[in-house]
């Protein structure tokens, strides 16, 4: 049933990248239940800008969890308390009356903040750009059906695929690794047919590119599988690393 | 004006490829001398960038997000059609064309389809070349299911997420050209106006989202992808950036905009449920396979569904479509849904909503093999929701999703004005007055694939453009307007958000241009937006500043934009004296209360040329002419 509760917000406030940032006490009242957590900081944006003050920037766009766009960290989650759900999918009935809610942007040195809960989330670009890719340009490709490939490799291939780059692992993570990210792609693009020829290649370029973008390392915390909102495996961490270290010792690949 | 829409001549199979040989080329050398800006990322404008980059041509590619993989295109769920007769049920290219143009109404061109139905084969190979990880059979070849509007199963799909595997094909393309400097991308920029000199469309400018700079940017030719204008309806399945501006500002500077009024409104959404709302979530249409349509049949009946005896309940849709029945087209089951809920039999808390309802299938095959098909729709119910579609039957309302006018182009994709191509949702070329589901993949992907690198060749082989540098005059005019428009917006300080502004702007296309129009409700809705329009220039507030991040600008940019489209719509609603597809004007309905055409009066495109803000546009209508199929009443019964 739908109901209204009363929260108040501690949110993270940061003009720009090299303005400090702090936390801001806001009241959101009369927020209905059934709101998605989005139109709950809408409607405390609506109050900011009548007030005459600035209100939150924040990331969103599909809000229906598949364009990765928003995310923050919510009371020391990414994306909140539900589990496989992105920040747009969250919905108020999860908090309760008099709840205090703190809303923080993802924290890695690899996304620098933009203004408030924005960051550049631009590294990830950076990464699928080192190596991401089958190397097929438009026209040249043989009938689809050429390639006969087993049910269950086309769906673990899916399960890697799902990833929506939002961030999330990386903000989860105590090191801010983009391990789960990267591993998904290099997964995808390792189980398939079509990726086996550029596998060495991209396994090495990719892994390399996320150490010079200043992403941390693994160490198994496995905080970044807890966060995705698309439960993506860490078993695809582990086929990163096979791949990489296939790639350092035996590919032809230097 | 005189529409060219420059269809090659010769039998319909032939035409595309006769074109192709006719189309001037450009030398492999030459290409890298040629700047393209592609305006978009999503499957058309992804799919473009990468295309031609792959060519040589340097590309310029801009975006509103923070990266091109956000594009909307990414929400798309149910998959992508082609005539690849897999599953040997007849399909053919021939039938894919036809079902198309009969899904459309009889209202698009029969060229641009055919071809559309041509190369969507070459769509999945190539994808599958990407790597992207379609559905298979257990023999490991590519899998296929059935979709509205056809009789044979040619979608192909990536679970319930095939809008996000193509586009991040796409994507992965566009990534490889940037990597070897083929293509600059552009993320978080805004484009604010096209640049046109002597008749050529030569740059654009568009705002930088971060910096709040007006940038400009010249280039041989440019290509807009920049999607629909649904969210002119303020709630729609849209995303929440998916906007109007760029192709306006196209119309002002004399682009002609084709059918505007023709509008989806998808039947199976997740109801309103408060004010509040900032969007609606769409229900694949797969689950009307199943799924039965319902409301009580007393009105005003407020008992829970499971306490209304089968005798009271009104299966609306299987009465009175026997052969069809929960599966008649959107814009059918759309009417329905509309027409019982103004009757007062609506359910819900609002009364804005029909029963989906899952438990006979559910006591037919056992509620395991309704997991199986629908388990994902299901717990993405339950979530928006939190009710249990396995023991309470859905609410279902209808919803704007997608619109199939857009700007006009001809054969080549290119509006009236040279230079400026128009692809995807962004043009009004092959859906007609009515799109059929999975068909916006694969046209969208057609046009960046596999039409746009040969005709943007034919196009710059074959005319001469002077050298242009961002300081030319035009550059300066449009970066002086635009500046001044921002600081206009900025200095209202009136009482009211630009949010809460576009939320009644939504109610009054909703209540007299939505799913059924009249026209004296047309007529006032012009009126109320004319309105509303000025008090939004006096009233609304927006705050913050142009030199920096600030959303609440970009949203009154577009709000500004949809406030004059909204009435473009509506005078093309006003003029369109027939029902067709998803356009329904109340006046013209055949006794069963369906859409009824007029072929005689009306089978053309309606494109309007803008004469200046205090000027009605004018209409150019471009005839349409059916050399291949046979005009029919479309009957469901």
């Amino acid at each position: 049933m739908t109901k209204s509760i009363n929260i108040t917000l501690k949110v993270w406030r940061q003009k720009g990248l090299h303005v400090k940032g702090g936390f801001e006490t806001y009241p959101a009242t009369d927020i209905s239940t059934d709101m998605s957590f989005l139109e709950m900081i809408d409607v405390v944006n609506e109050q900011l800008t009548l007030d005459g003050k600035d209100p939150i920037a924040f990331d969103h766009d599909c809000r229906e969890g598949i364009c990765g766009m928003c995310g923050a960290v919510i009371n020391g989650r990414s994306h909140g308390p539900e589990k496989g759900t992105t920040l747009c999918q969250l919905h108020m009935r999860h908090f309760s009356n008099g709840d205090t809610i703190v809303i923080e942007p993802w924290r890695a040195k690899a996304f620098p903040i933009v203004k408030d809960l924005v960051v550049n989330r631009s590294a990830f670009d950076q990464i699928i750009l080192a190596g991401g890719y089958i190397s097929v340009n438009t026209g040249g490709a043989p009938d689809a059906n050429s390639i006969p490939i087993a049910q269950e490799i086309a769906e673990l291939a899916m399960d890697a695929a799902a990833c929506i780059g939002c961030g999330a692992c990386v903000a989860a993570c105590p090191n801010a690794s983009a391990m789960l990210f990267t591993g998904a792609k290099i997964s995808q693009l390792a189980l398939l047919p079509q990726g086996k020829p550029e596998a060495a290649n991209r396994a090495l370029a990719m892994v390399r590119k996320m150490d010079e973008l200043c992403f941390g390392n693994c160490s198994n915390e496995r905080e970044c599988e807890a966060e995705c909102p698309k439960e993506i495996s860490i078993s695809n961490i582990a086929r990163l690393n096979r791949e990489f270290i296939e790639a350092g010792l035996v590919s032809a690949v230097k | 004006m005189q529409l060219h829409a420059k269809t090659p001549s010769g039998p319909l199979a032939e035409k595309w490829d006769k074109h192709r040989f006719e189309l001037k080329l450009v030398n492999p050398a030459n290409k890298r001398k040629y700047t393209i800006i592609v305006v978009g990322t999503g499957l058309a404008g992804g799919s473009a960038a990468a295309s031609l980059g792959e060519l040589g041509y340097y590309v310029k590619n801009f975006c509103i997000q923070d990266s091109p993989r956000r594009a909307h295109s990414i929400a798309a769920q149910g998959g992508i059609n082609a005539a690849k007769n897999y599953p040997n049920d007849g399909d053919s290219i021939w039938r894919l064309f036809y079902d198309t143009i009969k899904g459309g109404d009889f209202r698009a061109r029969e060229a641009n389809v055919y071809r559309l139905a041509q190369v969507s084969n070459n769509i999945i190979d190539h994808c599958v070349a990407q790597g992207i990880p379609f559905a298979r059979e257990y023999g490991g070849l590519l899998a296929n299911r059935s979709f509205g509007g056809a009789q044979v199963s040619r979608t192909f799909y990536a679970r319930g997420q095939t809008g996000q595997q193509l586009l991040l094909g796409a994507y992965s393309s566009l990534m490889r050209q940037v990597a070897v400097g083929q293509v600059s991308m552009f993320p978080r920029r805004e484009m604010l106006d096209i640049v046109v000199v002597n008749g050529q469309t030569r740059g654009i400018v568009v705002r930088n989202l971060i910096t709040g700079e007006i940038e400009s940017h010249a280039a041989d030719a440019v290509v807009l992808c920049t999607g629909g204008y649904a969210n002119v309806f303020y709630l729609s399945t849209n995303a929440m950036a998916s906007n109007v501006s760029a192709t306006f500002r196209a119309y002002k500077k004399g682009a002609l905009f084709a059918n505007p009024c023709y509008t989806q409104i998808h039947p199976t959404c997740i109801p309103v449920h408060g004010t509040y709302q900032s969007k609606l979530t769409l229900m694949s249409e797969s689950l009307r396979n199943d799924g039965r349509v319902w409301v009580p049949k007393t009105p005003g009946d407020k008992r829970p569904p499971n306490q209304i005896p089968e005798s009271e309940r009104d299966y609306y849709l299987e009465e009175k479509y026997p052969s069809f029945g929960n599966l008649v087209p959107r814009d059918v089951a759309s009417r329905n849904a509309k027409a019982q809920c103004d009757m007062g039999k609506g359910v819900g808390e609002t009364g804005f909503a029909v029963y989906l309802d899952f438990a006979d299938p559910i006591k037919r095959d056992g509620k395991e093999v309704i997991q199986q098909k629908y388990g994902n729709l299901f717990q993405m119910y339950e979530k928006i929701t939190a009710s249990n579609p396995y023991e309470t039957p859905m609410m279902i309302y209808p919803a704007s999703h997608y619109v199939m006018g857009g700007l006009w182009v001809d054969y080549n994709l290119m509006s009236n004005l040279d230079g400026l191509f128009v692809m995807g949702e962004a043009n009004f070329s092959d859906h007609g007055a009515n799109r059929l589901g999975a068909s916006a993949l694969m046209q969208g992907l057609a046009d960046g694939y596999f039409v746009i690198p040969y005709t943007i060749g034919g196009y710059l082989a074959g005319t001469d453009r002077p050298e242009i540098t961002t300081d030319h005059p035009a550059f300066k005019e449009a970066t002086h307007y635009m500046t001044e428009r921002t600081r206009k917006l900025l200095s209202i300080n009136g009482k009211r958000t630009v949010d809460d502004i576009h939320r009644q702007l939504g109610h009054i296309l909703w209540e007299y241009c939505g799913m059924s129009r009249n026209d004296d409700g047309l007529l006032k809705a012009r009126k109320l937006i004319q309105e509303l329009r000025e008090e939004f220039w006096k009233n609304a507030r927006v705050p913050g500043s142009s030199e920096d991040f600030n959303q609440s600008l970009e949203r009154a940019g577009r709000v500004a934009d949809f406030l004059e489209f909204a009435e473009l719509l509506v005078i093309d609603a006003f003029e369109r004296k027939e029902s067709c597809g998803g356009h329904f004007n109340e006046a013209y309905q055949t006794e069963e209360h369906e859409a009824m055409r007029d072929d005689e009066n009306f089978c053309h495109v309606a494109a309007w040329e803008y004469k200046g803000d205090d000027n009605d546009p004018e209409l150019h209508k471009e005839p349409l002419v059916f050399e291949n199929v046979e005009l029919t009443q479309r009957s469901y019964k």
